[in-house]
């Protein structure tokens, strides 16, 4: 996992004469990383990314603009503090969905790392995909690798001049996309791009827009790499979750060593000529053209083993099979396979205790997610009895308890409550007469708050203190229904009789 | 602070930057002797405990950050107060964010206040909307005496009846609100003696429409006409005037649950009654106060 510095990135050193003719190195512990060119290679595993971030892609772009009822589909309501995903709407009392979630995602990153290796990195990580989108654009306007290199060893020329100016045309607009797209899901989308349009978007929006406009273009054009390599955790502790039969992207050293140039012309040969001639020479399968390098993403070279920069992308394998077909070798080289395939031919194992732990786990949190979600009611009831008094007694001799009852209409639809009292425990001994409205209209998200008493003729208390149940029941869904449990005090004493 | 520790601060916090920044600064580069051999992986040259250090430069970025985050500290401390005593360029303290936010908050309120200011109570009474918000100013401000409902408590007039020792109209409401209430029943017990209260008492439970003995209420009759009346009137209809409450309409402002009502009235006329309503317009804005009044108003129009 040791980063061994390959010989190409490794900069030259200042070297001082001592006084004894003794060399000095001086090392800079800070060093500005060189720029990753990335070649340009067509291949089964780039495809399969392409078909893996493409929906996801347009999911980002387009899922803000689907609105369902008048309101957008997806729209997370920071100032009203409700998240609408489709036919959901949570409230902050339901962050634990939240935090189950993010448990949940969690998982599925540790069961698939352990499964596939880190393919969340290589295939859909938003850091690989913007970064893909933007070497993209400098490679239609650049052209590839060995082009870009050229044009950034030349001088300032206008031609120069307006390949990168409208590489950075393109990224910004394409970072401002992204940024104002990201606010979209929190300002609705509609409105946020023709107010945009018509100059009137409200200054936050706009500096939201702005600063993820700006992250992104910094990110995806520039930082890159470096973000996987320095920011993000996932590398760091990828090992924990790595076993032996987990699926690497690693290259066969046995069958690629000693590794080494070979004549052209053996090149055309037929496949047993072609294995013949490296025979000859003592050379193994890897004719060192560097081809897995140079589309490397991270800028490492794979044939140092597993390092902790791989994002397992898989560009590698392509440009590495291209080579093998070219010289009539067998695929495979460099592939996604196991640390166990490789050393002792195993085949791939599922019965693995991490592997099973991590998706029982997995399915677990998956199924009492589901299940919550599906028993969830969107109905909330609060009772706050009168904190200033225990209770009153009316002129008609009655007691009575005052309590605010507060009922939250948490689904997407208005309702009509129900409202009942009944004593908790034993069977009704004391009738308490509920003084209120009996039925309550609640719009759609609304809270709404009302006084509600309760009395009973003070010659049928029996005890001091009684616990009351206050039921909310929707009139037309009898499912939907929620209660709260609050007290009934009185004194016991048969008192102020006269 | 005194000028001690405000220089020790300033001292302290200048030597933790500029101490920072000269250690990231003079480490910046390292020596190793001896020449890289064929082969070698390159180390720093740093061994602790016999552990090498593998030559991995941080990248650049992360050294300017450092900088960049000293550069930061330096420009925050120079214009915001952080330094000892120092007040700091902007001269911002946390009383003047709070004024300008309770100004703005305000600016905010003034808007809705406004529109409900301009309308007379009884119209708003009408409004739902005008009464949700008044509903939450009377429970933070008026529940304490008077009940999340209003329906107050022994002592505290109960709002939602049609009962008022002040006057129920919306200017009377508004009035007591802003000046408060101090209500003076005077003491009988000296006069009247233990006999007499009990005699008026039963008389007065006869104006109420409870049980009482005829005898001692005939008895009491004549004391009632003679120190009573000046102010809760002949038929004990009360005087709104000087708060004096209506006996003759079986709501009873000083009933304590556990004695008997009669005892109540006893204890009323023999040591008097001083029940007091705070003012609140020394408290509350008068577009609050409006509010207020409104749900009050409307508590008696619906519970007739």
């Amino acid at each position: 996992m040791d980063k061994k510095p390959s010989p190409e990135l490794e900069n030259p050193r200042p070297e001082v004469k001592a006084e004894h003719n003794e060399v000095i190195r001086v090392l800079n512990l800070y060093q500005t990383a060189d720029k990753i060119y990335t070649r340009r290679l067509e291949g089964f595993y780039r495809s399969v990314r392409r078909w893996a971030w493409m929906p996801m892609l347009a999911g980002y772009f387009l899922i803000p603009w689907l609105s369902i009822d008048g309101r957008q589909a997806v729209w997370f309501d920071l100032a009203e503090r409700n998240f609408y995903i489709f036919s959901i709407t949570l409230w902050p009392q339901d962050l634990p969905f939240l935090a189950a979630l993010l448990i949940i995602s969690a998982f599925a990153l540790f069961t698939i790392t352990n499964l596939l290796g880190r393919v969340w990195c290589g295939f859909s990580c938003p850091q690989t995909v913007w970064t893909g989108i933007f070497i993209a654009i400098e490679d239609w306007f650049e052209g590839d690798r060995n082009k870009r290199i050229k044009l950034d060893a030349q001088p300032w020329s206008i031609d120069k001049f307006s390949r990168k100016a409208a590489v950075q045309f393109f990224w910004i607009l394409f970072s401002f996309i992204t940024g104002l797209t990201f606010v979209g899901y929190f300002n609705p989308i509609r409105e946020l791009v023709p107010d945009l349009f018509h100059l009137a978007i409200s200054a936050a929006a706009l500096f939201w827009t702005l600063l993820f406009t700006a992250l992104t273009w910094a990110n995806a054009g520039f930082m890159r790499e470096q973000i996987c390599l320095y920011v993000c955790p996932y590398a760091r502790f990828q090992s924990v979750m790595f076993d032996s039969d987990t699926l690497i992207v690693s290259y066969n050293q046995d069958r690629g060593e000693q590794r080494g140039a070979r004549k052209r012309d053996a090149i055309r040969r037929d496949a047993i000529k072609s294995h013949e001639n490296s025979q000859e020479l003592g050379l193994g399968d890897c004719v060192d053209c560097t081809l897995c390098v140079q589309v490397c993403p991270t800028g490492i070279d794979i044939r140092d083993g597993l390092q902790y920069e791989c994002i397992s992308c898989g560009l590698c394998i392509d440009a590495c099979n291209a080579v093998m077909e070219k010289m009539h070798y067998p695929p495979g080289l460099i592939d996604f396979t196991t640390e166990n395939t490789l050393k002792n031919g195993t085949a791939f194992r599922w019965l693995r205790p991490r592997l099973v732990a991590y998706s029982t786990v997995l399915a677990l949190l998956c199924g009492l997610f589901i299940y919550q979600l599906s028993v969830r009611i969107p109905l909330e009831v609060d009772i706050v009895r009168d904190r200033t008094q225990l209770y009153r007694t009316t002129p008609e001799g009655q007691v009575e308890n005052s309590y605010l009852l507060k009922i939250n209409n948490m689904d997407q639809q208005d309702h009509r409550y129900k409202i009942s009292v009944q004593t908790v425990g034993e069977i009704a001994e004391q009738q308490f007469i509920y003084r209120g409205q009996s039925e309550v209209e609640v719009a759609e998200g609304e809270v709404i708050e009302m006084l509600v008493r309760l009395e009973i003729p003070q010659q049928m208390i029996l005890r001091s203190n009684t616990e009351v149940e206050f039921l909310v029941t929707s009139t037309t869904t009898p499912t939907l229904t929620n209660s709260e449990i609050s007290r009934f005090l009185a004194p016991v004493k048969a008192v102020n009789r006269d | 602070m005194s000028n001690f520790w405000s220089l020790w601060i300033t001292v302290i916090t200048f030597i933790v930057i500029f101490g920072s920044l000269w250690l990231l600064i003079a480490n910046r580069n390292t020596e190793v002797k001896g020449d890289l051999e064929e082969g070698e992986i390159p180390k720093t040259g740093h061994v602790y405990d016999g552990i090498e250090e593998y030559e991995n430069p941080l990248p650049a970025w992360w050294f300017w950050m450092f900088i960049g985050s000293a550069v930061f500290a330096l420009v925050y401390l120079l214009l915001y107060p952080g330094l000892g005593n120092y007040k700091g360029l902007l001269n911002w303290t946390q009383e003047k964010q709070l004024q300008e936010q309770v100004e703005i908050a305000n600016q905010t309120l003034n808007k809705q206040y406004s529109a409900y200011a301009a309308t007379a109570i009884a119209d708003l009474a009408a409004d739902p909307s005008a009464l949700r918000m008044g509903r939450r100013i009377f429970n933070n401000n008026c529940s304490v005496c008077h009940g999340i409902g209003g329906t107050g408590a022994n002592g505290f007039p109960n709002l939602s009846d049609s009962d008022w020792q002040y006057g129920g109209t919306p200017e009377q409401i508004v009035q007591s609100i802003t000046l408060g209430r101090q209500a003076i029943m005077p003491a009988w017990g000296a006069v009247l003696g233990e006999q007499g209260i009990i005699d008026v008492s039963d008389y007065i439970m006869s104006l109420g429409g409870r049980d009482f003995d005829s005898q001692r209420a005939a008895r009491g009759a004549g004391h009632y006409q003679t120190f009573c009346v000046a102010c809760h009137a002949a038929d004990g209809a009360g005087m709104q005037a000087l708060g004096a409450p209506n006996l003759a309409d079986n709501i009873w402002l000083y009933n304590q649950a556990d004695t008997s009502l009669v005892e109540n009235v006893r204890h009323s006329i023999r040591n008097g009654r001083n029940g007091s309503m705070p003012s609140h317009g020394d408290k509350l804005r008068p577009e609050k106060i409006h509010l207020i009044s409104a749900y009050v108003y409307s508590l008696s129009q619906t519970n007739q």
